[in-house]
């Protein structure tokens, strides 16, 4: 009987404990539609050459990181080398430049490095929207038959790169 | 005795004008006027004005894409206006959008799996806590009713209550 008195305390640790799941939440990171799904079509121009085209096709026959960035985007400065890491692993990188101009993002690769294979300019940011982008920089992994396997928002930190993209790629280099 | 009376007045009214002038015009936002939008219906206007207010912007999670001035809420309405142009039905539209961001671009989301939480949540808590006061109710009626006075205790009462109406009287 004694132990009705403590009920208010339960409820109070049980409210404690929800709040504290809740901040852990990271609010941007929403579960995309996207993976599982075939990767959108796209022909845009290249970036370095803009009388060269990039399309999705040109991504298939070996699994790849499509990373969308922007040189005005912080974030995709602190997750430069991220990709050249990435890229020094063996796994094709590839760019789609969001809503940016060409010598802003000339500028930031002559500065930063260049790890990309090829990088499609999506000035108007259409193919971004095709992608479902909203917080760059975004980072899909693509499966040799362009299937987006792996959806990443937001930086790609070391711990990413080894628990999720390598062993992910590893097995998606062993698939048919 | 003042030279110029009207002239307070006048100022304080001009001051609420310029006072109530901004307020009207954010309390209603209609697109910004930076990219305006064309439609050769009333009926697509109305269902661009209706879309642009339940779909969510997902830079900035609690506006929708008419209160939100991220880039991306721009480019978003751009591209219904134009698939509205195109002679686009609404749903299509919403389909479009859900294909590419989730169910959260919705700013009244469908009822599925991850969502029961979120429709059923409220008219449980509801529930738990109308059952809670319930019982609470119940057994404080028992509680009075197990409260009857014995014999000698009736007895008590009846003289000190008889006592009080004479002393009255």
């Amino acid at each position: 009987m004694k132990l009705r008195f403590l009920i208010p305390l339960f409820a109070f640790f049980a409210l404690v404990g929800v709040l504290w799941i809740g901040l852990s939440l990271d609010p941007r990171a929403l579960p995309s539609p996207l993976v599982g799904k075939e990767a959108p079509d796209f022909d845009l121009p290249q970036l370095r050459d803009p009388d060269t085209r990039f399309a999705r096709a040109d991504m298939l026959g070996k699994p790849a990181l499509f990373n969308v960035w922007a040189s005005w985007c912080v974030t995709c400065r602190h997750e430069h080398p991220m990709l050249a890491q990435l890229s020094n692993n063996g796994v094709p990188v590839y760019g789609l430049n969001y809503k940016d101009t060409r010598s802003d993002a000339l500028r930031f690769l002559a500065r930063y490095g260049d790890p990309y294979q090829a990088i499609a300019f999506d000035e108007a940011g259409m193919v971004g929207i095709d992608y479902g982008v909203y917080a760059t920089p975004e980072s899909f992994l693509i499966d040799r038959h362009g299937m987006i396997r792996f959806k990443h928002i937001g930086m790609i930190t070391p711990e990413i790169i080894e628990n999720k993209i390598l062993p992910l790629y590893r097995q998606l280099e062993a698939e048919s | 005795m003042r030279p110029y009376p009207f002239i307070l007045p006048l100022l304080c009214l001009g001051a609420l004008a310029l006072l109530i002038a901004p307020g009207s015009l954010l309390a209603n936002p209609t697109a910004p006027p930076s990219e305006p939008m064309t439609f050769e219906t009333e009926d697509q206007e109305v269902r661009y004005q209706r879309l642009i207010r339940e779909l969510r912007c997902t830079v900035c999670q609690n506006q929708n894409l008419i209160e939100s001035n991220a880039p991306l809420a721009n480019d978003l309405r751009r591209q219904i206006s134009l698939m509205i142009r195109d002679g686009a039905e609404s749903q299509e539209i919403v389909d479009y959008m859900v294909a590419r961001y989730g169910d959260f671009v919705l700013f009244r989301p469908p009822m599925n799996a991850t969502t029961y939480l979120l429709w059923f949540g409220p008219v449980a808590m509801l529930l738990i806590g109308l059952s809670a006061l319930g019982m609470i109710l119940y057994r404080r009626r028992s509680q009075i009713g197990a409260g009857d006075l014995s014999e000698e205790e009736q007895e008590r009462l009846r003289r000190l209550l008889g006592e009080g109406d004479g002393g009255k009287a």
